[in-house]
């Protein structure tokens, strides 16, 4: 079947099968920022926004964002390099392959809420697993990245 | 969907980072080793550029995928693969009959391997319940998953051997074939489904323990953890202009693959190519070539670009976890608490094949026992086969698993002395200065262990937390500790090597052969680069691994890389720096020794003229005859341990054995640091997965020898709500043989956990754990006892 949304701001034509994720349509379409690290829902590497609102694209079937808006991170790369230097600052990006979930995550939690403490972080957070940095060095990094203003 | 490949533009705003890595060069009198700077790939991978395996490999790549035994232990009598060859879109379909018929094993080791060559692409034995009995390639994932299901398989299911404790001498083998053979005298025996096996000693360990006041004599059990690295095992292939075959993967040992896929395929090495792009995490599980040798099979049969990439259920069946251990401690002390002697003997199983079982059981005495001054000590130990899925190497490699024994046992004994257990330590730990009889005999020309010990207890309050606070709830608080040492790399076996040249305007490429698989070493290295050219950080573009043009370098692991790698380009910077003084010299008209280098110019000191270094690099591409490059190897006589203290603090609910890590505190010797920022996150991510193993991953096996934690539903790593506070400190010694006085860091941060947390739950609830991990169950099972001999009734 062949379906239209926007993908990263631009209009999109694409040809799935019922069974397609989203995940895989949006790497065949050049999104390659969108990992897979499970396949039952539980790293949170494979983080999307639909409408804004953050989904596991693993888990999402393709056919869904039909005349819907998609976001990877190949669509706020200038946030992403904000929130990222944060995150490089500490050393805490480490292999890397996680973060691109992870700055999605942190990017809706900012849109959503408003001055979060530590514990609300953490638990906003809790579904993007990382097995290199042990969590600290995210903390530090989205703490400071979320005081930018206040420290300007 | 047509696949589309962009590369979205460099990334943009570098001129913050050089700032910011500025700042910190400055922070340290201008230095770079010693600085917090960002990672040379920091920022592609923070914007989520494609630089990973997948992302790269072309969409054209046939699917390759693994057709899994649902047997622990059976023979293939026939497999007709007659339906699935009608299958639209399938390439090709492999069978035991199709690859060649000589073992070799899928261990990253320096030849000759002392893991055994048990293994065959596909064998008509099947060992295990994930091993492979077919590989399907086509052109897309539908097919081959529908041809999977039409190849018909009869199996003649033979009795499994699962429990390592009756696997020597069973009459059933592992390994019956006649061509199973190890190269390295280890002990092993396929007829006695035996892998390794050992003894070693000095002193009359019997003798010394008679004699002792208290023995503890305990076993200690650790499971098969999976590294659980967030990219699963992956490689893509090709042939090249050349006929040769080209092997993206994502690895830690390009060099050792190319030497595995020479004899997985029988093909000469000449053949092979391997190139590493950036990974998705490791931790020794690329250690061993898990996937590549699929695609490659496929590629090198069919001529046709092939792709295979890990479902994670399949890295959690059929991979390289840690090496199940079972290993009892004896430990002697006199009345006030002196060590005298202890005697470990390790049980390892190391699964259907031989991967780095021979090499892990040596690190589960080698690395526990010298951590304490003895009259005596012996460690044995056998490494078994067994129709479990096969181990592999996992940060620690083995010291994590004696070093929950030994630590454990040193916890038992300051309990049973009512000692203050870092005062037990305090009387016996190893120092600076001191011979070390079981760890080959080396000295600790670096140790801070002390130092390490004392900052931790006020880190976390020992004093006052030691050993349990009721907290009035229900809940009890208590505390732990243990230490911990690892190696710096394998003492007259391993390489590390890097090349460097000027380019125009004298610029520096570093080629390098280790593998950075997030941690950094891209970055260290070219830190200590900068330092020894007396250039910045950004003047040093690194490029690594491709086996055709990256020096060779055994790779990264055994926490090798800082130590080895680094102190390989300590030699080549000096190297170089001659060679460019001599061009300078010429260009000044001086004399060598005249000339005087500062990184930016040279400058004759006898007739005053000077010559900038980016002069020197454009000059040199025009009429020269002397390359201005470098290329210098290093290995060493000794592995310097880097040590560390860990302390927790838990959390224990009485009722329900309920446990909550609060607080980890961990101080570090790991020799200079070099960048501070990345220490750190090695040593918070090693702990992390120290905490996961000592109270979250379980393993465990169905009487048929079905792995039950096969996803992440099932194995439960820890999220940042399950890890508590990590907090960790260093306190550097300096080590003699070490660039700038480093030594390892990457595998030793994740061996204290288990004891520690062990060791805490007890003091808090008196639940004696010995077999990871500690679960509620297990708590509660220990301080209710009547309530589960009832609930049996």
């Amino acid at each position: 079947m062949k379906i239209d949304f926007q993908l990263n701001g631009k209009p999109v034509q694409a040809e799935i099968q019922a069974d397609t994720m989203l995940l895989e349509l949006v790497r065949s379409l050049g999104a390659f920022s969108v990992k897979r690290g499970c396949e039952t829902s539980n790293c949170g590497l494979c983080t999307v926004m639909v409408e804004g609102k953050p989904v596991l694209s693993c888990s999402v079937l393709a056919a869904r964002v039909q005349g819907k808006e998609v976001t990877t991170l190949e669509g706020l790369q200038e946030e992403a390099e904000e929130a990222g230097r944060y995150l490089a600052q500490e050393g805490g990006e480490q292999c890397g392959y996680c973060s691109p979930g992870f700055l999605m995550m942190v990017l809706a939690m900012e849109r959503e809420l408003d001055h979060p403490g530590e514990e609300e972080i953490k638990e906003y957070l809790a579904g993007n697993l990382c097995r290199c940095s042990g969590y600290m060095s995210q903390l530090r990094a989205v703490t400071k990245y979320l005081n930018r203003k206040g420290a300007d | 969907m047509q696949g589309e490949k962009r590369w979205q533009g460099p990334v943009k705003g570098n001129e913050q980072e050089k700032d910011y890595n500025g700042r910190m060069a400055d922070l340290h009198g201008g230095k770079l080793v010693g600085a917090g700077v960002i990672k040379k790939d920091a920022m592609a991978l923070v914007t989520g550029k494609p630089v990973y395996t997948d992302d790269l490999a072309p969409a054209s790549c046939l699917v390759v995928k693994v057709l899994r035994s649902p047997h622990a232990h059976a023979l293939i009598r026939e497999i007709d693969i007659s339906r699935a060859r009608q299958v639209r879109g399938i390439e090709c379909i492999l069978t035991w009959k199709d690859v060649p018929g000589k073992r070799f094993t899928l261990a990253g080791q320096t030849y000759p391997e002392p893991s055994p060559y048990d293994r065959l692409i596909l064998d008509q034995r099947v060992r295990f319940v994930g091993d492979a009995a077919a590989i399907v390639a086509g052109e897309t994932e539908e097919a081959v998953d529908q041809a999977m299901k039409l190849i018909k398989i009869d199996y003649q299911v033979l009795e499994p051997v699962l429990d390592p404790r009756k696997a020597k001498d069973n009459p059933i083998l592992v390994h019956p074939e006649d061509n199973w053979k190890s190269l390295v005298p280890v002990g092993a025996d396929n007829r006695r489904n035996l892998c390794a096996s050992g003894c070693e000693g000095h002193g009359d360990v019997e003798e010394v323990l008679r004699g002792c006041a208290h023995v503890i004599d305990e076993t200690y059990h650790v499971k098969a953890n999976q590294q659980a690295m967030m990219e699963t095992f992956r490689a893509y292939s090709y042939l090249d202009t050349y006929g040769r075959l080209n092997v993206v993967a994502s690895t830690q040992v390009p060099f050792h693959a190319r030497r595995i896929l020479a004899n997985a395929l029988d093909i000469p090495k000449s053949k092979v190519r391997i190139i590493k792009p950036r990974i998705g995490g490791g931790f020794g599980a690329k250690q061993t070539v898990v996937a590549e040798i699929y695609p490659a099979a496929v590629t090198w049969m069919t001529g046709k670009p092939a792709k295979m990439v890990y479902s994670r259920y399949e890295s959690q069946i059929a991979s390289s976890p840690r090496h199940e251990m079972e290993v009892r401690v004896r430990l002697g002390a006199d009345r006030e608490g002196m060590i005298q002697a202890i005697d470990v003997y390790t049980l390892s199983n190391t699964g259907a094949y031989g991967e780095h079982g021979p090499t892990t059981v040596g690190l589960s005495g080698h690395k526990s026992i010298p951590l304490y001054r003895t009259k005596a000590f012996r460690f044995s130990y056998d490494v078994v086969y067994t129709n479990r899925m096969s181990a592999g190497a996992y940060r620690g490699y083995g010291a994590t698993q004696g070093i929950f024994a030994v630590e454990s046992a040193v916890n038992e004994l300051a309990d049973r002395l009512s000692m203050d257990p870092v005062k037990l330590r305090e009387k016996n730990m190893v120092r600076q200065g001191d011979v070390m009889d079981a760890y080959y005999g080396e000295r600790a020309n670096s140790c801070a262990l002390d130092r390490c010990m004392a900052r931790a207890a006020e880190m976390i309050g020992w004093k006052d937390k030691f050993p349990c606070r009721d907290m009035g709830n229900g809940k009890v608080r208590g505390v732990g500790v243990a230490m911990a040492m690892q190696g710096s790399s394998i003492s007259n076996v391993d390489v590390g090597s890097v090349s460097i040249k000027v380019n125009d305007d004298g610029f520096y490429v570093m080629t390098v052969g280790c593998t950075d698989m997030g941690t950094g070493c891209d970055t260290i290295l070219a830190q200590m680069a900068a330092d020894c050219l007396d250039c910045s950080y950004e003047d040093i573009v690194v490029y690594g691994t491709d086996t055709d043009l990256s020096p060779y370098d055994s790779g990264s692991y055994a926490s090798s890389t800082t130590y080895l790698t680094g102190m390989a380009v300590v030699k080549t910077c000096q190297v170089l720096r001659e060679k460019i003084v001599k061009k300078a010299a010429e260009y000044l008209e001086c004399s060598e020794d005249l000339v005087e280098f500062d990184g930016k110019k040279a400058r004759c000191l006898e007739n005053g003229r000077e010559i900038t270094l980016k002069e020197i690099g454009n000059r040199s591409m025009c009429a020269n005859e002397d390359s201005l490059s470098a290329c210098e190897s290093h290995s060493s006589p000794v592995s310097p341990p880097p040590f560390m203290a860990g302390m927790a603090e838990v959390e224990v609910d009485l009722e329900t054995g309920q446990t909550e890590l609060v607080d980890y505190v961990a101080v570090v010797d790991c020799g200079t640091v070099i960048n501070p920022h990345l220490a750190r996150v090695q040593t918070e991510g090693g702990l992390a997965q120290g905490i996961g193993m000592a109270l979250y991953e379980d393993v465990t096996y169905t009487d048929s020898g079905r792995m039950m934690e096969n996803s992440f539903m099932q194995y439960k790593l820890p999220s940042r709500l399950d890890v508590g506070k990590i907090r960790v400190e260093f306190e550097p010694s300096y080590e003699p043989t070490g660039p700038f006085g480093a030594k390892s860091i990457g595998e030793i941060v994740i061996n204290t956990p288990s004891p520690a947390i062990a060791s805490a739950v007890y003091h808090a609830s008196g639940a004696r754990i010995r077999e990871l991990p500690i679960t509620a169950e297990k708590i509660c099972r220990r301080i209710h006892p009547e309530v589960f001999g009832e609930l049996r009734k």
